[in-house]
């Protein structure tokens, strides 16, 4: 049900509002000690997810090609600024950024562009660093940068010429450290080179060591030769212990000496993976499994996932049994429910629980493409080739696998983003490696887009996909990229880029039913040809949406309040401020008790109808009374006002919500 | 201090009133920020465009033949991933082993055309892909036949009518058998690639063989887990 907002219509607001205001003066009697008026407040509109109403027919499709004239479509977004690149930087793709105060620190294959983006309607470029190498992914942490070379043309002296040998002292594979005290003239520093270079890495700053900082590199690349950097191997690691392949690196950097920084261990997380792990059936598996068990076949526990029993062993079983009871001819009824009752003994018997690898022991997969980290829930999200994993990361050196999930659509899992709270994470499955369009009208909805999981005690369990849902021309490389959480609070929100599907934001809250609320699309940058381009990643940052465009440079968004993201929920988003981000290690946001925290919560109890709507008129009508009133009056309301909402929560579909909201309320009183 | 761009409804206009009455907070009208996405006028942006395309070009002459060889080569290999995967559906293939193989059809039939694209924006000659059947025949590249049947990995035509006559789950097991050796052929082009004198300094070409590498190793993962349940399944048996 759509609820709209109570609007005055009128010309002269402005007296009307100060009329209405002494008529509240005059008339007001207030019960309590104190002097109080009603003031207006406004009740923004809010419309439940499932009935979001996307506009029809999507604008995304049929949009005009074109490097810098192409068409555009935007919804429940403001473009408040898309820059060129530098001249230098021009025609060289543009990778993923990295966030310190007021400035964005964009990659390009080319080097660093850094951006001052104090004015997100006009980002000025205050340093071009050119130092080509691929991805060039930037993090940074304090006064370091960390980039990223994997490509083959990397150089130590970041010359523009390539490297013609395939073994050469010149070569750059690996990390390269700048320190950025002053980020408008960053000095390079330091490198860590690395066997398989690093395709993306992650900083790890461990809450309890404030000495030094760790790099986790991933790369996906091949091995270089050991004549290159000794040591390298690219055997299995049966025939050589040191094999580069099937781990990763860790680099310590001693924050004081960052030119000291050093591979500390290659940690072997994805050693016996011997289960066959997987993250169950897809959907479209479902009626298979429940026709099978109508037409009354049998179902076995294997792995931890309902599979049917083929036919042939049931007949085996079956015959088994008749044969035991020495029978003889075909199994009566009551031989099929002996052999329901004993099947899970017999299934446990065959596989012995499969603790005692029967199977020969699983390398898995050879290396991670992206790690999430999450410090202050102490895990990390790998996105690891055929896995997706889940990390301990308590002790930064040594991370440990806890769990380990595979996808039956057989995705590549490139990188992950946890909820704020921990509880959930969406790998995502960059299928082609972003440089092919799998977004295209018959490409399944479930190649090439997010998986969805719950994580209780450690443990994942898929529950959806989610696919950026506008069909995108052949000429458009499309496929799920990298994103951030958007911190509204109450909610699970995240902007994602899809390269030339554009920018999608969508609320996975509720993780069966992950909704699109906002996006942003160009159409090609070429009419007749697919050349590389779109979102590579697209980031909030302190109140702005910041993308890097492959081909375009970069973009600057502010989110547009609708029925579906309130204004408030944008304010209450808003109070965030990060010193800095690199996406790859998630902050946990914890939002400062303000009145835009509270009208948030209220506006979702209202959207959620987790209150009624004379409680919710109760509510705003406190607040906003609260807000305009002198310091000890605002006390004694709120005080309560929390009160009041507290006890709501017994009769709420959404108690925890009403309980949020009343803490809230409660501290905003005993605010001095 | 941050601007307020957003499209203020009535309802809170009036709280801003009385916001602003109340504690004079001040606010940026939706106005100031809306027309800064044209910045630069419209024959900057063209000029920038035809740089855009200049560097574009320029950057597609940073190559050696043994990437053309490369990428000629590889569409011929991936090819042959088509014949092996078009016969999923129509040999009995488990749900497991049709969707692997809906999903080798689409990723290869994308690189094979992005490995074209490569080879005609560098003015070289373009492999076209000709299947009948189980019969694989490149035209417009020069070499014969034998050049791509010689390439590691590729089945011989022995043991592609093998593939093409089993049913069921021999043809699953066989087919991944032979998928595994397919894939781990193209590791090896790969692999020889990137040790090659001058080459992949180009970057789509360096962007395309690592692609290639990083999906083929978990596919051939993959297909290697698959295998080993359907021959624990055959113990039980």
């Amino acid at each position: 049900m759509k609820k709209t907002s109570t609007t005055i219509k009128g010309a002269s607001k402005h007296f009307w509002v100060l009329l209405l205001m002494a008529a509240l003066i005059v008339t007001y009697s207030c019960s309590s000690a104190s002097k109080m008026i009603d003031l207006p407040y406004s009740s923004p509109a809010v419309t439940q997810l499932d009935n979001v109403m996307a506009p029809s027919p999507d604008p995304r499709v049929g949009l005009k090609a074109g490097l810098f004239d192409a068409g555009e479509a935007t919804w429940n977004l403001e473009v408040l600024s898309a820059t060129p690149p530098p001249k230098d930087f021009l025609g060289v793709t543009n990778s993923d950024l990295a966030f310190k105060g007021k400035y964005a620190i964009q990659g390009n294959y080319n080097g660093v562009i850094i951006w001052d983006i104090s004015n997100p309607a006009e980002p000025k470029v205050v340093r071009e660093y050119i130092c080509p190498a691929s991805q060039s992914d930037v993090s940074v942490y304090e006064n370091l940068m960390f980039v990223s070379g994997e490509g083959s043309s990397g150089r130590l002296d970041c010359g523009t010429e390539g490297v013609d040998k395939a073994v050469s002292k010149d070569r750059l594979r690996g990390i390269r450290i700048f320190d950025i005290t002053d980020i408008e003239n960053p000095k390079y520093i330091s490198n860590v080179q690395t066997c398989r270079g690093s395709h993306t890495h992650s900083v790890l700053k461990d809450p309890s060591d404030d000495e030094n900082v760790y790099v986790y590199v991933s790369g996906s690349a091949g091995v270089r030769p050991e004549e290159e950097l000794p040591g390298c191997s690219a055997a299995q690691p049966e025939e050589d212990p040191n094999s580069a392949l099937f781990r990763i690196e860790v680099i310590k950097v001693p924050l004081a000496n960052p030119e000291m920084a050093k591979i500390v261990s290659s940690p072997r997380i994805f050693e016996n993976l011997d289960a066959p792990p997987r993250h169950g059936m897809s959907p479209a598996d479902y009626p298979a499994l429940e026709a099978a068990k109508k037409n009354g076949a049998f179902i076995v526990d294997f792995n931890g996932q309902e599979t049917v029993l083929p036919d042939s062993y049931a007949k085996q079983m079956l015959s088994g049994i008749v044969a035991k009871r020495g029978g003889t001819g075909e199994p009566t009824a009551a031989d099929s429910v002996q052999l329901r009752e004993e099947l899970p003994g017999i299934i446990a018997a065959m596989f012995g629980g499969g603790e005692d690898g029967k199977e020969p022991a699983r390398k898995g997969p050879t290396q991670c493409h992206d790690i999430t980290l999450y410090p202050e829930i102490g895990l990390a999200g790998g996105a690891c080739e055929g896995y997706g994993l889940l990390l301990d990361i308590s002790n930064p050196a040594n991370p440990v696998r806890i769990d380990a999930v595979a996808d039956s659509n057989f995705s590549y899992w490139h990188s992950a983003t946890f909820n704020n709270e921990g509880n959930k994470v969406i790998f995502t499955d960059e299928w082609g490696g972003g440089g092919q369009p799998k977004c295209r009208e018959g490409d399944p909805m479930e190649w090439g887009a997010n998986a969805i999981f719950t994580i209780e005690d450690g443990k994942m369990k898929f529950e959806e996909y989610y696919k950026m849902p506008a069909p995108q021309t052949t000429e458009e490389n499309c496929v799920a990229h990298n994103g951030s959480m958007i911190p509204v609070p109450g909610r699970d929100i995240m902007v994602q880029a899809w390269y030339q599907g554009g920018i999608s934001i969508f609320d996975w809250t509720d993780v069966n039913n992950p909704v699109e609320i906002a996006f942003h699309d160009r159409g090609p940058v070429a009419a007749d040809r697919m050349q590389m381009g779109g979102s590579w990643s697209v980031y909030w940052y302190n109140g702005s949406i910041v993308s890097s465009e492959i081909a375009r440079g970069l973009d600057i968004f502010d989110l547009t309040p609708s029925p579906y993201l309130t204004e408030n929920e944008i304010a209450a988003a808003k109070s965030i401020e990060l010193t800095y981000l690199n996406a790859q290690g998630q902050p946990k946001f914890e939002w400062p008790t303000t009145f835009a925290l509270a009208r948030a919560y209220t506006d979702q109890l209202a959207r959620e109808e987790g209150l009624a709507a004379g409680s919710v008129d109760v509510v705003r009508q406190g607040l906003v009374n609260a807000e305009n009133a002198s310091p000890s009056v605002r006390k004694k309301v709120l005080t309560k006002l929390a009160d009041t909402v507290e006890s709501y929560a017994g009769n709420s579909n959404n108690a925890t919500k009403v309980k949020m909201l009343a803490d809230t309320v409660r501290e905003l009183g005993s605010k001095p | 201090m941050k601007a307020s761009k957003r499209k203020i409804n009535l309802g809170s206009r009036i709280s801003i009133v009385v916001l602003l009455v109340f504690v004079g907070w001040s606010c940026k009208s939706t106005e100031a920020t809306t027309s800064t996405a044209t910045a630069s006028n419209s024959s900057e942006k063209a000029k920038l465009e035809e740089l855009y395309w200049a560097k574009i070009d320029s950057s597609r002459m940073n190559f050696i033949q043994a990437d053309v060889d490369f990428m000629t080569g590889m569409i011929g290999h991936h090819a042959q991933a088509l014949i092996m995967s078009d016969l999923a559906p129509k040999n009995g293939a488990n749900a497991q082993v049709q969707t692997l193989a809906s999903r080798i059809i689409n990723a290869q039939k994308d690189e094979i055309a992005a490995m074209q694209k490569w080879l005609r924006d560098r003015k070289q000659p373009v492999p076209e892909v000709h299947i009948d059947g189980l019969n694989l025949m490149i035209h417009g590249a020069g070499g014969d036949h034998s050049d791509h049947m010689s390439m590691a990995g590729m089945l011989t035509q022995e043991q592609l009518t093998e593939l093409s006559e089993a049913k069921n789950e021999n043809f699953d097991k066989l087919f991944l058998k032979y998928m595994i050796q397919h894939h781990s052929g193209a590791l090896t082009m790969v692999n020889k690639l990137i040790n090659t004198d001058g080459a992949v300094q180009d970057e789509e070409a360096f962007k395309l063989s690592a692609d290639i590498n990083v999906d083929q190793i978990t596919e051939i993962e993959r297909m290697k887990l698959m295998l080993s349940e359907l021959s624990s399944k055959d113990e039980v048996e």
